[in-house]
C-alpha cells in the first residue's frame, strides 16, 4: 500500500475523493459511485500511478446501514512501482456501478462473482451471468439476510424411508451449529456476541427451534415408532414360537 | 481427365457442413484435476470459442466463516488450497494477527516458514507430477508422489495430520517443533533434490513432452497483469512478482533466494518455474533451519489471544475463565478492515477481513490466486487445439477448493 | 468363497463351487473404478494409488473414465448442489452390478460444510455401499474400505457399512518423545 497513490488521487480529484484512510497500513480511498469507473481508469492510465495489476474486487454487505447497503472494494497494484491501493464506494441495493472489465480483464469474473453472491449488477458488463452458483438459484447467498442453511437442490433427494439401502447413521446425528439470526439482529435484538453466547442469552435461535429441525424431529419420532412397532411384532412372533 | 482430379472437382462441388461443433468437457473429466466445466466450440480440432464455468466445488467458505469464531476458520482455510494447507493456515493466522497488531515470536516465524515451504514443495510436486501424468508420463508422477509422502510424514509428525493440519493458531502454532524436527527435514532435503533431478532426466529431453509443452498455452505479460495473475503463472510470463520478495512477511527478508522467472509464459515455462521453485524452497528451508532458535516461546505472551496451559485450566479459576471465554466468545478483535496477503502455492493468497469488534468475523473474503489464474486460461486456450486443453489446464493448476471456495 | 468342495483323484485336484460364488469371486478381484474426484480427498486418493499404498494389490487399480465400463463409483470429496445432477447421471449410466463408495466425510454426510451449497452426503442422491469417515481418510482406511467392499461382494450383501476405526497405538505417528521425560 502506498501513501503516494492517495496523495496523487487527492491532488487530481480534490473533493471528489470522499474519504481516505490508512488503518492497519492499508491505504484506501473512498469515492462516490458516479466516479467509480472514472477513478479506476485514472489509476491505471496515469503515468505516476500505473496500477496495472488487478488484485481483487469484492463487496461487503451492511444491511443495517441506511445510506447504502453495500461496500464495493477494489484492490490494485502497480507492477512498476509496487504500490498498492484500495478503492471503495458505497452502492445502494439496486444501483448499478459501471463495469471495470474493460480496464482490467480480471474484473470480468470478479464482477460476475459479486453479482452472484451479492446481487449487485454492473452496468455495461459483457456477460452478467452467475458464476459460482447455478442459474436456477434464487437469491444471493452472501447477503446477510440469506439463511446459511437454505439449500436449493437441483436433484430431489432420495426418500430414504422407502429404499432398502438406508444410510447407517441416523438423521439425528451430526452437529447443530448455532446460527446468526439476521432478522432479530436487524430488529436490534442481536449484538452478535458469539453464536454460542447468543443462544445462552436468548438472542439467537438454535437449529432446534427452526422448522427444518421440527420436521427432522417428527421424522425421527416416526422412525422410532416404526422401530418400536417392528420390535414389538418380532417379540410377539418369537413368543408365539416359544409357545409352540 | 485423371480419376483423382475428377474426385477433387467433385469434392469442391460438394457442400460440406462447416458448422462449429459444440462439446462439453466436465464437470467430471478424467484428465482434469479439479472439477470444472468447459463448453467449447470446435472447428475441426481448433478451439474457436470457449466458456470456462467454474463453481462446481463452491462450498460456501465465506458464508461459513461468518458463523464461527476467528479460530474456527482454520479448518475451512485448510481446505482452500488442499494441496498446500499449511500455507493457508499461515496466511489466515497472519491476517488476524495483522488485525490484532501482534507479532509472533521469532522461533514461531521460522517454524511457519519451514512448514510452509515444505507444503509448497508438496504442492509443486503434485502439480508437476499430475501435469506430466496427464500427458502420459506416469513414472515421474509416481516418483514425485513417493517423495511427497515423505514430506507429508514430516508434516504428520509435527502436526498430527497428513494433509489438513489445522495447525496454525492466532498468535502462534498449536505446538512447538518436535525434538527431531530439524533432523527430519535435513534428511529429507537430499531426497527432494534427487527426485527433482530424476524428473528432469525423465521429462526434459522427452520429445513428446517438449512438443506438448513448448509454445502451448502462451500468456503474455500484459494479459497476465490485466487478469490479475500471480504466482508461478505470472512469473512464467516474466513478471518477477513474488510476495515473499516484494512484500516480505514473517522472516523471508533474512533469506537469500532467487525468484525464477520465465520468458514465454507457455506451459513449459510454468513447469520449469515450479521445478525451480522447489529448489529455491529447499534453499530457504536450509537457511531457516540454520537460523531457527532451538529454544524460546512459540506463542505470543498474550492471554487475550492464546489459550492458557491445560494444567492451569484444571487447577486455577483464572485460567478456567480465560479458557471458557476464548472458547465460547472467541477472541475479540478491534473493529476494522484489513487485507493481508501471502505467497500461496498458486500465487498471492489474500485475506480481506472485516471485523465489527466481536468474536465472529463480519466478512471474510479470500482472494484466491487460482480464480484469476483460471480466468486467464480462456486467452491461453483460444485458437489452440482441443488436446492442448489438458497440459495447459494442468499447468494452470486450478485447485477447486480455492478457486470456487 | 462360499461352498468349496475339493475332489482329489489320480494326482489331479479339482475344486467345485457354486457358479454364483465363482462369479462374485471374479468380480471382487477385478473392480474397475470410476473416480469421481472433486475435492481435497483426491489428494489422498492419489496417495492410495501411489507406490506406498498401492491399490493395485487389490485388483482395483484400473481407473475407467467411462461409467459404462466401471463397477465401483468412488465419490471422492464434497458434492455441491450444482454437482448433484452430474453425479446422479454418472451413477445412472453405470451398468449393474455397481457399487458406490463415499470417500471422506463430505461425501458421507456433508461434513462441516453445513450450508446452502453442499449436499449433506452423496447418499441423498445415490445409494452408497461403503462410507469412509475421515477428513480426508488415511490411505489405510481407504484400503480397509476396499477390502470391506470385496467381502460384501463375495457375501452378496447390499447393506451399507461404515469403515470401522482401527487403533494401532504403538504405530501411531506423531509427537512421540514429548511428555516422556
Amino acid at each position: 500500500m502506498s501513501q503516494a497513490v492517495v496523495d496523487r488521487l487527492n491532488a487530481q480529484f480534490g473533493e471528489r475523493v470522499l474519504e481516505t484512510s490508512d488503518a492497519f497500513g492499508d491505504h484506501e480511498v473512498r469515492v462516490a459511485l458516479k466516479d467509480w469507473a472514472e477513478l479506476a481508469q485514472f489509476t491505471k492510465d496515469d503515468a505516476d500511478l500505473q496500477m496495472d495489476h488487478f488484485i481483487d474486487l469484492t463487496a461487503v454487505d451492511y444491511p443495517e446501514r441506511e445510506s447504502a447497503r453495500f461496500d464495493l472494494v477494489l484492490m490494485t497494484r502497480s507492477s512498476v512501482t509496487g504500490a498498492r491501493i484500495r478503492l471503495r464506494t458505497h452502492v445502494k441495493d439496486g444501483e448499478e456501478p459501471g463495469t471495470l472489465s474493460g480496464i482490467w480483464s480480471g474484473a470480468n469474473w470478479a464482477e460476475r462473482e459479486v453479482w452472484d453472491m451479492f446481487g449487485i449488477r454492473f452496468n455495461g458488463h459483457p456477460d452478467m451471468r452467475r458464476i459460482l452458483l447455478y442459474e436456477e438459484f434464487v437469491g444471493h447467498p452472501l447477503r446477510k439476510d440469506y439463511p446459511i442453511d437454505k439449500a436449493q437442490p437441483l436433484v430431489p433427494y432420495r426418500d430414504v424411508d422407502t429404499i432398502d439401502k438406508l444410510p447407517p447413521f441416523g438423521i439425528e446425528e451430526g452437529q447443530p451449529f448455532a446460527r446468526i439470526d439476521w432478522e432479530s439482529r436487524l430488529a436490534g435484538a442481536d449484538s452478535q456476541v458469539s453464536p454460542a453466547l447468543g443462544v445462552q442469552q436468548g438472542q439467537r435461535r438454535t437449529l432446534s427451534d427452526s422448522e427444518a429441525a421440527q420436521q427432522i424431529q417428527a421424522r425421527i419420532e416416526a422412525q422410532m415408532a416404526k422401530r418400536a412397532e417392528a420390535a414389538q411384532a418380532s417379540e410377539e412372533t418369537s413368543e408365539e414360537g416359544s409357545e409352540e | 481427365m485423371e480419376p483423382a482430379d475428377d474426385l477433387l472437382n467433385e469434392m469442391a462441388a460438394l457442400e460440406i457442413s462447416a458448422d462449429p461443433m459444440r462439446l462439453n468437457m466436465g464437470p467430471s473429466h478424467p484428465a482434469m484435476h479439479g472439477t470444472i466445466r468447459m463448453v467449447i466450440d470446435l472447428d475441426g480440432e481448433t478451439l474457436i470459442n470457449l466458456d470456462v464455468q467454474p463453481g462446481y466445488l463452491h462450498r460456501g467458505f465465506e458464508k461459513s466463516c461468518e458463523r464461527g469464531t476467528w479460530s474456527q476458520v482454520f479448518p475451512y482455510a485448510d481446505r482452500l488450497n488442499y494441496v498446500s494447507p499449511m500455507l493457508n493456515n499461515v496466511g489466515w493466522a497472519l491476517a488476524v494477527e495483522k488485525l490484532l497488531r501482534i507479532e509472533v515470536p521469532e522461533r514461531c516465524q521460522y517454524y511457519r516458514v519451514i512448514l510452509g515451504e515444505l507444503a509448497r514443495i508438496a504442492d509443486h510436486f503434485t502439480c508437476n507430477g499430475a501435469s506430466a501424468m496427464e500427458l502420459g508420463a506416469f513414472t515421474p508422477f509416481l516418483w514425485l508422489l513417493k517423495v511427497r509422502d515423505w514430506v507429508w510424514d514430516i508434516l504428520e509428525r509435527e502436526t498430527g495430520a497428513r494433509m489438513t493440519h489445522s495447525f496454525g493458531r492466532i498468535g502462534g502454532m498449536a505446538a512447538p517443533p518436535t525434538a527431531t524436527f530439524k533432523d527430519d527435514v535435513l534428511r529429507l532435503i537430499p531426497e527432494v533434490h534427487k527426485v527433482v533431478k530424476e524428473t528432469e532426466i525423465m521429462l526434459l529431453r522427452n520429445r513428446i513432452f517438449l512438443d506438448r509443452m513448448q509454445g502451448v498455452g502462451v500468456l503474455t505479460k500484459e494479459q497476465a497483469l490485466s487478469y490479475g495473475v500471480t504466482g508461478p503463472m505470472a512469473r512464467s510470463t516474466g513478471i518477477p512478482y513474488d510476495v515473499r520478495k516484494d512484500h516480505p512477511y514473517l522472516v523471508y527478508d533474512r533469506f537469500d533466494f532467487d525468484v525464477p522467472v520465465g520468458e514465454d509464459g507457455d506451459n513449459w515455462d510454468r513447469f520449469m518455474v515450479r521445478l525451480e521453485e522447489i529448489r529455491q524452497s529447499v534453499r530457504i528451508i536450509e537457511q531457516a533451519i540454520e537460523q531457527m532458535p532451538d529454544d524460546g516461546p512459540i506463542n505470543v505472551d498474550d492471554p487475550r489471544v492464546i489459550f492458557p496451559e491445560k494444567s492451569d485450566v484444571y487447577t486455577t479459576i483464572e485460567a478456567t475463565i480465560a479458557h471458557f471465554k476464548l472458547v465460547m466468545e472467541g477472541l475479540r478483535t478491534p473493529k476494522g478492515e484489513v487485507y493481508s496477503f501471502t505467497e500461496g502455492g498458486n500465487g498471492e493468497l489474500g485475506f480481506h477481513i472485516v471485523s465489527d469488534g466481536s468474536g465472529t468475523p463480519y466478512r471474510v473474503r479470500v482472494r484466491p490466486p487460482c480464480w484469476y489464474n483460471l480466468a486467464a486460461s480462456r486467452e491461453m486456450l483460444l485458437g489452440g487445439m482441443i488436446a492442448d486443453i489438458i497440459p495447459t489446464f494442468g499447468s494452470v493448476n486450478m485447485i477447486g477448493g480455492e478457486c470456487d471456495r | 468363497m462360499g461352498q468349496l468342495k475339493v475332489i482329489d483323484g489320480g494326482g489331479e485336484v479339482a475344486v467345485t463351487t457354486r457358479l454364483s460364488d465363482l462369479l462374485q469371486w471374479a468380480r471382487k478381484w477385478s473392480l474397475f473404478q470410476y473416480p469421481f474426484v472433486t475435492a481435497c480427498c483426491g489428494m489422498e486418493f492419489m496417495a492410495t494409488a501411489a507406490p506406498r499404498y498401492d491399490i493395485a494389490r487389490f485388483g482395483a487399480e484400473a481407473p475407467r473414465f467411462s461409467p459404462r465400463q466401471s463397477d465401483v463409483l468412488w465419490v471422492v470429496g464434497t458434492i455441491s448442489q450444482r454437482q448433484g445432477p452430474a453425479v446422479r447421471r454418472i451413477w445412472e449410466q453405470m451398468a449393474d452390478p455397481k457399487w458406490v463408495i463415499a470417500f471422506g466425510t463430505c461425501a458421507s454426510c456433508g461434513g462441516f460444510y453445513d450450508n446452502y451449497t453442499t449436499i449433506p452426503g452423496v447418499d441423498k442422491v445415490i445409494p452408497v455401499d461403503v462410507y469412509i469417515p475421515g477428513c480426508p481418510p488415511r490411505p489405510e482406511a481407504v484400503l480397509d474400505a476396499l477390502m470391506l467392499l470385496q467381502d460384501k461382494i463375495q457375501a452378496n450383501d447390499r447393506k451399507p457399512v461404515v469403515v470401522p476405526p482401527r487403533l494401532v497405538p504403538e504405530r501411531a505417528p506423531g509427537r512421540t518423545g514429548e511428555g516422556d521425560s
